[in-house]
């Protein structure tokens, strides 16, 4: 009887409810949609001959679907003088990219340990100047940061430009690590101690494997950072060690004869795949991750 | 022998400010050691100290007659039990109990043979190949005590070991402390806000407060004598009663004058002469007072009170009045006649009683 009474108001604000949740999806969808037309323009425009670019319409699907371009931009694209595509370049980044990261993972957990749990004097200015790191920009650091390779004599290497982008990177993973590792009670350090553990045994056997959640952050934020990074790898690099944001821009600029804007648009996803990846892969555990609290003992 | 546990003038500062103040403690080898006080008065701090976990500020600590003032915390020979059990959340049970062995290089068969013998000791075989995620509170408590225990140290240390269990289990565990003590005949320093368990474990109390150490003692030194007013506040349950009073000697003995809110006042006879200031806080344990034929003692003396609450308790009955301004406790007999809002028979036993100055609160007998 009371369900009838109370029936009418309450079906409306349900109908209202069901109208506004569609109203909600239907912005989203159109939201989503603006962000992937860039995305399908260019896979379509990728598959597309050259010819069917030039006399067809942007929107419309490839009406013969050819692999051609792909291949022109990983091995045969011209930048500047030489002509083999992307895959040397792709496979510099990957030399850069994969040991930067690691690094630059490596010491941020160990600078992230010794100030959450190993308190020296002047640990909080320490960590207030690797905080003041973050936010220092690219631009500044760059002639600096070249006289210092040219005096350690690895300018326009790949070990150079890991170096750099190390250096660049430890602000962050230090950040990400200290922040942690305080959520780690230190009566788990204290026990090790006590069971005769010294620093690194404790940062091997107990920190590292909690950090599972906080080092997946570090390397999708490092790995991001450090393949998308072009300032760097255009200011530090020479022929030959120059990373795959360079050649792509090579490729894109190079004016002579037509442009293809289907090897164009290969060559940009091939640059954006491993990104891609890393976060399809990884992506859940960095949500896990940035929200990860204490170790629950 | 030299004392296990020697610390002498210790002193401890975090910044410019004091924890620790002039702590003078020595304990004999077997001796189960209970620190006691108000949560941060400084007994984490002072265990600590005791484990090289964080430096002295002034003054000496041994173990075992060595000094360890630059001794590191793994060449102590102690073992810690903490109050968040500080397990190795990654690591199985046998992992965390083995991991100061594999740590210290203890060979295999060695480090297995030992954690089936503390396994077996603490009744965890079946849980060994869990992860600390995967058990109870007291399980991981037993675990914590089997890290330590596997260790056979100079020393045990424990931080609270109990205060996050739950009141029955915490009744269980402090049975099995104490007779582990007992079968090992281990030295041991208890930190306890608890002053139950302290009580029921220690052979000797420290009882602390504000980083200086109130009172050294046994468990009975520290119930019947209490140093101040302090310590006889804190120890005992339901607290001891702290009635001011007025005191006149006659000779014979000194006469006891505690106000009521109606009436005359109460006058009892200590017939010991003590030499007492005229104003006093008298400290009665609520079981010496009691009624009169109850308390045959000799020194019991009776007075009539109103009575203005009763609180049952199982075992026993205790009556709530007010004398000289407080709230007095008196510890009956189950069977008691008493009701509130009327007038009650009551003996108070002088034999046991404390005198306490009321400005400096030490003790006067
Ligand atoms: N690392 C530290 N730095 C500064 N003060 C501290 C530190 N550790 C403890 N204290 C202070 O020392 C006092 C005693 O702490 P603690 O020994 O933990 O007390 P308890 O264990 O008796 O509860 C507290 O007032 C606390 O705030
Ligand atoms: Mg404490």
């Amino acid at each position: 009887m009371t369900d009838f009474a109370i029936a009418p108001p309450r079906s409306q604000s349900r109908a209202v409810r069901i109208g506004l949740r569609w109203l909600l999806y239907v912005i989203l969808g159109l939201f989503a949609l603006y962000y992937l037309l860039p995305l399908f323009v260019m896979i379509t425009t990728s598959l597309k001959s050259l010819e069917e670019i030039r006399t067809g319409d942007l929107m419309a699907l490839p009406r013969e679907v050819t692999f051609d371009a792909w291949k022109t931009a990983w091995s045969g694209a011209c930048t500047g003088i030489q002509c083999d595509g992307v895959k040397p370049y792709f496979w510099n980044s990957v030399l850069i990219a994969v040991p930067a990261v690691l690094i630059s993972t490596l010491i941020g957990a160990m600078n992230g340990y010794v100030v959450a749990h190993w308190h020296f004097r002047g640990a909080n200015i320490f960590f207030a100047l690797m905080l003041f790191g973050c936010f220092i920009p690219f631009q500044v650091v760059l002639l600096p940061m070249a006289r210092v390779l040219g005096l350690m004599g690895i300018a326009g290497t790949i070990p150079g430009l890991i170096f750099v982008h190390v250096i660049y990177g430890i602000g962050f993973t230090t950040l990400f690590f200290r922040n942690y590792y305080v959520t780690i009670p230190s009566e788990l350090s204290k026990a090790a101690k006590v069971d005769g553990a010294g620093f690194l045994r404790i940062f091997w056997s107990i920190f590292l494997p909690l950090s599972l959640p906080i080092i997946v952050v570090s390397i999708i934020w490092q790995f991001t950072q450090i393949w998308n990074d072009f300032l760097f790898g255009v200011s530090f690099s020479q022929a030959g060690t120059q990373p795959i944001t360079v050649a792509l821009n090579n490729i894109v600029n190079s004016t002579t004869g037509v442009k293809e804007y289907n090897v164009d648009m290969a060559a940009a996803i091939i640059a954006a795949l491993p990104t891609l990846l890393v976060y399809i892969v990884a992506g859940k555990y960095f949500i896990r991750g940035l929200t990860a609290g204490s170790v629950k003992g | 022998m030299a004392p296990i546990l020697d610390i002498k003038n210790l002193y401890k500062n975090y910044g410019a400010v004091e924890i620790l103040k002039d702590i003078n403690v020595s304990i004999e080898q077997g001796e189960f050691l209970v620190l006691v006080g108000p949560s941060g008065c400084g007994k984490s701090t002072l265990l600590n100290c005791i484990a090289g976990l964080e430096p002295i500020t002034r003054g000496e600590l041994h173990i075992g007659g060595r000094n360890m003032t630059d001794v590191s915390p793994k060449n102590r020979d102690i073992a810690m039990v903490f109050q968040s059990y500080a397990l190795y959340p990654t690591m199985t049970v046998a992992k965390n109990i083995t991991f100061g062995m594999k740590v210290r290089g203890v060979d295999q068969a060695t480090q297995q043979e030992k954690l089936q013998q503390v396994a077996r000791q603490l009744q965890i075989e079946q849980l060994l190949n869990r992860r600390p995620g995967q058990l109870s509170g007291g399980q991981r408590q037993r675990v914590a005590m089997g890290r330590a225990l596997v260790r056979d140290p100079k020393l045990f240390l424990f931080d609270e070991p109990l205060s996050n269990l739950d009141a029955k289990l915490r009744v269980e565990m402090r049975t099995e402390i104490k007779e582990l003590h007992q079968r090992l005949g281990a030295s041991m320093v208890y930190v306890t806000h608890d002053q139950i368990e302290a009580m029921t474990l220690a052979t000797k109390i420290v009882v602390m407060k504000g980083g200086v150490i109130q009172q050294i003692g046994s468990p009975a030194e520290i119930y019947n004598r209490p140093a101040n007013l302090f310590v006889a506040d804190f120890m005992g349950n339901p607290a001891m009663n702290l009635i001011p009073a007025k005191t006149r000697a006659n000779g014979v003995g000194t006469k006891i004058e505690i106000a009521r809110k109606d009436g005359a006042p109460i006058v009892l006879t200590d017939t010991q002469n003590r030499n007492l200031p005229e104003d006093v806080i008298l400290g009665v344990r609520p079981e010496d007072i009691g009624e009169p034929d109850h308390r045959a003692s000799q020194t019991a003396q009776a007075a009539e009170c109103m009575v203005d609450i009763v609180e049952p308790a199982g075992a026993d009955t205790f009556v709530v009045m007010q004398l000289g301004g407080k709230h007095v406790t008196a510890r009956l007999h189950s069977e008691t006649s008493a009701q509130p809002g009327k007038r009650q028979q009551l003996a108070f036993d002088l034999g046991k009683v404390s005198y306490f100055a009321p400005d400096t609160g030490q003790r006067l007998n």
